[in-house]
């Protein structure tokens, strides 16, 4: 009899563990798989090209309904489990089914934060988190023209650019004076803008909203400092935060996120979460790469295998947003004590900083062209003093190898 | 259209005196290859002389007369230098005024203002640049031979069994020569060299023996020599006694010059000392080529005395194969002293003092106001401008503010002289900036009349480019000049062959073989045998019509008793010593690719290439005692001036010496002008400048940045921050340096180079590191490179892209690293000329053992195989690799 495994989230994280898990013990368990939306599983990531025009959804379905089958996993798409029970070790979906489980994965992913403020619930106003929200777009496009974007981070570009793709006349509202201040410097952020600018987006830069005005369908947005602009469609992409409501109603410690230790256990030792629900050690996750590690650790344990040990690393920040690629990792904003080496080509929208503290590596950004980002990454994981090249080094990795052969060679 | 025209011509640089192929094709373009029929050359050319096609454009031409930096016609300016010379005679006399000429003037033009000053003026205040190149060599001959007579010629380079060169990088500085020695060496490996020069030049590369002597001790080694032939029994003594006078005193005089003194004076060992004693000893052949190391000295006419005592002392004259041979470093500085250009000369090789001579001359060129006594020598002349004695002067194709010793004397006296005319092709050099009028002369290429090079053979160098704007010959300007004067008769020459027949005529003048310079036999030359004319050798009296090759053959010598002059001379130290506040030797001199003061060979990018930038070399002792590093900024000072330069650390510059060439100026440097430094000390009887021997300090220049700029358009740069202009193919490069730090580097950079274009950056601000590059339309604009310390990438590189007609995505990922990426190549510092060959292409077949020889390197690279002026440094290359 084997042992019965329950996945709920058919998101990446979830799915990526199942997928090692299959590689690793393929016929240990049993396994069931919970998804709310109403689909296989898809590559979040790829919401972005969707809505710009540049895939399908088919194109970005990861595992389509057959290949559960040929898998043997059974899947409950569309359903949403509402209750945990842990003493039953059984899961409670909202059509009541009830399925057990000996070991459970929560992959609950995380929820786009959207203002509290009047007006959010109007018709129009949507996050970009699903496919739902990219067909919400895509249909609005075919008959608005207003778009609004709140928040001008990573997402919220991603929308904008598309939006402007489909047609709409697209404005990104931004609180702070810089684009993408999570992975991004002042100058970087700029070039940003102004390559997104020349692209047909408007910025509204330290623009706080207030409210969303309509009286069925949102019409306006409202600023704290009372100007407003029309707006037929409003996306709110100002963040998320880990999906740990079932977790929390079921009594699984939480607190940003569902806790784990190093092995990706809850406090109920049967029990384990991956992904954006998450908090391990103090961090929560957003990006795609920390979350595959954990689903490598995770499908090991399950797979009794014992031996992996789950570890926030650095990491880089490699993104390619609007069509413009992106790298950062570590400290690049620096301080007094840290030097910078900045290379800019702007008409070739290329900006690349480093961060050097007693000669070594502790920071990167790159703009518009990020082949040396592993490489750079690499010489700030390992701590290499760069003295010798300090020189080429923002010449790129294939500059400075040459120059060293020449050096053994001639 | 016109067709492709060829015409015979010679070389504008040095005194070899080369003959040119100059060809203009149908579209005006230029082309030159040297004359395989010309005897000085038989078709070599040097780096130089292969590249005058690059320097025939009108950049920086001078096409109209100006007066007081207005345009002005021909006539204006004319009756403002006569009017303005004539006030001055009127009210001071006429010594009160003078002419500055130059060894760059055709002999016609050189004879006419000549004649103009001491015939007619009254004054003999004209004195040449050939001052500061050959004055003492002229006195050397003089004393020994009764006149200024070079005894030897070309061919007895080749003819020499032990060829001795003294005070000369022949290999740099007379390349034609250089190579026909080579050859000549490789042709019979038994002929012996000899280099005496306190620097390791590239010269000694084909030397058996370097001679390494303490600068400025050059009498002592030469006295040894005559001592050691007298104390050895070498000397000819039926020569002495039936050909020369003297010899007792000259002996007496060097009698206490053993081998160990000689070497402790020289600072040789005396085994070298020794070995070059009997070398010169044990040959008959023996020719002693000499030129500035000799001549520059406040012993230069002793030195020359020296190297001809010992000459006279073994009979090795006038025979081939032998003789003393004074090299000139202009192409018609020879052309000057046979019309008397030198102030203290009459003409034609005749003497202001001899009253003969002055009868002669006074008769010939109907005149009454012929001057009687010598005029100021080119130091005392300036000298004079500066106390106000002189007040109006007339500066012909030269450049004294560069040239002369003290040079910011100079400048001053010239920036407070009333009346400055300066006669040029440049719109712009360090002089004309000082010129109250200024009148376009003809140049190189318009310029048609004779020259005469070292071994006294005359040549016509022809015009073979259309006039550019209203430029005259300087014979005419001068002739003009006179004719206002009041002086019409005499002066009435309508083109170059009267005045040669005049030249000519007064060289044979009651002349029946009293005096040397005779062209007897060319005084009715015809228009068309003038302009066929052949190179030929002086004298051609009657009774030589073909011209002579050596001179003294007969063993007459043109003193009044026909007996060479033994001359008995003390090794006498140079005027300055170094002390603890200038502790260090200062010597100059030339380099292989630049000419005099660049006006025409920094034209050439190709020129440019070889060594763009000026540098001290220094010893690495000493460079470790004042903390000078290679490659960084020094600050050389003297008690008279300053400047700074790039250091080069090397052996080849012996302890107590630093050496910097003589060619930088205002127009491509800032604060590079050596002359500025140089001791205002000169040989008492020559008045020849010690311009190798000056004592100065040499100390860090520590800027607040480095920087170099690359620039497809020419900048506007302040003056006293330090910098450097090199033309280059298609840009200007410019190494800079400034006292005040740049705060904003690309507000910086765009305010020097304007602001439009693709700006690429990069920056280093904790080590003051910052470059950028402006790119239009993906053609390179410009490149920036600052930074705190000296030591940056290469221009090598960053150079060749300005040829580029794209610069690709990988040169643009390149740029600011200013160094190639992968599958660029790097030529590296331009090495051969001629070819366009970089070090590093050399350095790279060397390494890959496809060249193990010179003779490989030109095979596979073709470098070194046009002029060879670089194979010196090709065979350096690959002894060190």
């Amino acid at each position: 009899m084997k042992e019965k495994l329950v996945l709920i989230g058919n998101g990446m994280a979830g799915m990526r563990t199942v997928d090692e898990l299959l590689k690793l013990a393929p016929n240990k368990y049993d396994i069931t798989v919970f998804g709310a939306e109403p689909h296989g599983n898809y590559n979040r990531i790829m919401l972005s090209p969707v809505l710009a025009g540049d895939k399908t959804i088919d194109e970005i379905i990861i595992n389509d309904l057959k290949w559960y089958q040929d898998n043997d996993i059974n899947l409950y798409i569309g359903r949403t489990i509402t209750e945990i029970d842990r003493v039953n070790r059984q899961v409670i979906a909202d059509d009541g089914l009830k399925v057990s489980y000996d070991k459970l994965i929560l992959a609950t992913g995380s929820l786009p934060f959207m203002l509290p403020i009047p007006g959010s619930d109007l018709e129009g106003v949507i996050s970009f988190r699903d496919i739902n929200d990219v067909n919400v777009m895509i249909e609005t496009a075919k008959t608005h023209k207003k778009a609004i974007v709140i928040g001008g981070g990573l997402l919220g570009l991603e929308a904008a650019n598309g939006l402007m793709i489909q047609g709409m006349d697209v404005t990104v509202v931004h609180r702070s004076d810089a684009l993408m201040n999570q992975q991004l410097d002042a100058e970087a952020a700029a070039l940003m803008q102004q390559q997104l600018e020349e692209k047909g987006l408007r910025f509204l830069m330290n623009h706080d909203t207030q409210a969303l005005l309509g009286s069925d369908r949102v019409e306006k947005i409202r600023f704290a400092d009372g100007s407003e602009v029309e707006a037929d469609l409003v996306v709110m992409a100002i963040g998320v935060r880990p999906n740990k409501a079932l977790a929390e109603k079921s009594g699984i410690q939480c607190e940003r996120g569902i806790l784990v230790n190093d092995i990706l256990q809850t406090f109920t030792p049967n029990i384990y979460a991956v992904g954006e629900c998450v908090q391990h050690r103090e961090k929560t996750f957003g990006l795609v790469a920390p979350l595959f590690e954990q689903a490598k650790v995770c499908a090991n344990h399950l797979a009794e295998l014992g031996i992996a040990i789950y570890v926030t690393a650095a990491t880089a920040t490699k993104l390619k947003v609007t069509g413009i690629n992106l790298y950062s990792a570590g400290d690049f904003m620096g301080d007094d004590t840290t030097e910078q080496l900045v290379f800019k080509d702007p008409a070739r929208h290329i900006y690349k900083k480093l961060v050097l503290k007693d000669n070594k590596l502790i920071g990167v950004v790159l703009y518009g062209d990020t082949t040396d980002g592993n490489w750079l990454f690499e010489l700030l994981t390992e701590k290499q003093d760069i003295t010798d090249i300090r020189q080429d080094i923002l010449f790129g990795q294939q500059f400075v190898e040459q120059l060293e052969d020449t050096v053994v060679n001639g | 259209m016109a067709k492709s025209v060829t015409t015979n011509t010679t070389c504008a640089y040095c005194g070899v005196g080369c003959g040119v192929l100059a060809t203009r094709d149908e579209n005006g373009d230029v082309s030159v290859a040297g004359d395989t029929e010309h005897p000085s050359n038989y078709g070599r050319l040097c780096s130089k002389g292969s590249a005058l096609a690059d320097t025939v454009g009108l950049e920086n031409r001078l096409l109209y007369p100006e007066i007081n930096g207005q345009r002005a016609s021909w006539d204006e300016a004319l009756n403002e230098v006569s009017q303005r010379f004539q006030q001055v005679i009127d009210q001071h006399g006429p010594d009160a005024v003078a002419i500055y000429a130059s060894g760059q003037l055709l002999t016609e033009d050189y004879y006419v203002a000549n004649k103009l000053m001491k015939g007619f003026i009254g004054s003999a205040n004209i004195d040449t640049n050939s001052r500061l190149c050959m004055a003492s060599a002229v006195v050397g001959y003089k004393r020994a031979f009764g006149a200024d007579s070079v005894p030897t010629c070309y061919e007895d380079l080749e003819q020499a069994d032990l060829i001795i060169i003294e005070g000369s990088n022949t290999a740099w500085c007379h390349p034609v020569i250089f190579q026909r020695i080579n050859q000549a060496k490789q042709d019979r490996p038994e002929l012996k060299i000899v280099v005496i020069d306190p620097r390791q030049t590239a010269t000694c590369e084909i030397a058996d023996l370097h001679l390494p002597l303490k600068s400025g001790s050059d009498v002592a080694l030469f006295n040894g020599l005559l001592n050691y032939l007298q104390q050895h029994h070498f000397v000819d003594n039926d020569f002495i006694d039936g050909h020369t006078e003297g010899f007792s005193q000259a002996v007496a005089s060097a009698e206490s010059y053993g081998i160990d003194k000689v070497a402790e004076l020289c600072g040789l060992n005396e085994q070298d000392v020794k070995r070059f004693f009997s070398l010169f000893s044990s040959t008959e052949k023996v020719v002693t080529l000499y030129s500035q190391g000799v001549n520059q000295s406040s012993s230069g006419s002793d030195n020359s005395n020296s190297i001809i005592n010992c000459h006279l002392a073994t009979g090795r004259i006038g025979n081939v194969g032998m003789g003393p041979f004074s090299i000139t470093g202009q192409p018609n500085a020879m052309g000057g002293r046979e019309v008397g250009g030198l102030s203290n000369q009459l003409a034609a090789h005749m003497e202001i003092h001899n009253p003969k001579h002055h009868d002669l001359v006074s008769r010939f060129w109907q005149t009454d106001n012929l001057a009687t006594q010598a005029g100021a020598k080119a130091v005392d002349m300036f000298d004079d401008v500066a106390s106000g004695k002189i007040k109006a002067i007339w500066i012909m194709a030269t450049n004294p503010v560069v040239t002369m010793p003290n040079a910011e004397k100079v400048k001053a006296a010239l920036a407070n002289c009333e009346v400055v005319v300066v006669s040029d092709c440049d719109a712009k050099t360090d002089t004309t900036e000082f010129a109250t009028v200024l009148l376009p002369a003809h140049t190189w290429g318009e310029k048609d009349g004779t020259v005469t090079n070292s071994e006294r053979r005359i040549s016509h160098q022809r015009r073979f480019l259309p006039i550019a704007g209203e430029a005259r010959p300087d014979w005419w300007i001068i002739s003009q000049v006179a004719k206002r004067m009041g002086f019409a008769d005499a002066f009435a020459y309508e083109n170059p062959v009267e005045i040669f027949r005049e030249h000519a005529a007064l060289s044979s003048f009651e002349n029946d073989g009293s005096r040397d310079f005779d062209l007897g036999a060319m005084a009715a030359i015809s228009a068309e045998q003038y302009d066929d004319l052949k190179p030929i050798q002086w004298p051609v009296s009657t009774s030589k019509p073909a011209g002579t090759a050596r001179l003294f053959e007969d063993k007459q010598f043109f003193t009044t008793t026909k007996k060479a002059q033994f001359i008995a001379v003390e090794a006498t130290p140079p005027v300055n010593s170094p002390d603890k506040d200038y502790p260090l030797i200062l010597n100059t001199g030339r380099i292989r690719d630049q000419w005099h003061t660049m006006t025409r060979s920094a034209r050439s990018a190709r020129l440019n290439g070889h060594i763009p930038e000026p540098f001290v070399e220094i010893h690495p002792d000493d460079a470790s005692r004042w903390s000078i590093t290679d490659g960084a900024l020094a600050q050389i000072d003297s008690q008279w001036g300053r400047m700074i330069a790039r250091v080069q650390v090397t052996e080849s510059q012996q302890q107590g010496n630093v050496f910097v060439p003589m060619h930088w100026n205002a127009q491509y440097a800032s604060l590079s002008r050596v002359d500025a430094l140089v001791n205002p000390v000169v040989d008492p009887l020559s008045g020849q400048p010690e311009f190798k021997h000056t004592p100065v300090k040499v100390s860090q220049y520590k800027p607040a940045w480095h920087g170099f700029i690359l620039s497809r358009e020419p900048l506007v740069l302040e003056p006293q921050q330090y910098w450097i202009r090199i033309k280059g193919e298609q840009f200007w490069r410019y190494e800079l340096a400034g006292e005040q730090a740049i705060d904003d580097g690309i507000a910086w950079a765009k305010a020097q180079l304007g602001a439009e274009g693709d700006w690429l950056e990069f920056s280093d601000s904790a080590l003051h590191r910052f470059r950028a590059a402006k790119v239009i339309d993906d053609r390179l604009q410009s490149v920036v490179f600052i930074a705190a310390e000296y030591d940056m990438p290469a221009r090598s590189w960053l150079s060749q892209l300005f040829v580029e007609e794209n610069i690709t995505d990988e040169m643009r990922l390149s740029l600011l690293a200013g160094k190639p990426g992968a599958g660029l190549p790097d030529v590296g510092p331009l090495v051969c000329a001629c070819f366009g060959v970089g070090e590093n292409t050399i350095k790279d077949a060397v390494s890959c053992g496809d060249a193990k020889t010179a003779d490989d390197i030109g095979q596979l690279l073709k470098a070194g195989t046009n002029c060879g002026s670089c194979l010196p440094e090709i065979k350096k290359l690959i002894a060190n690799s």
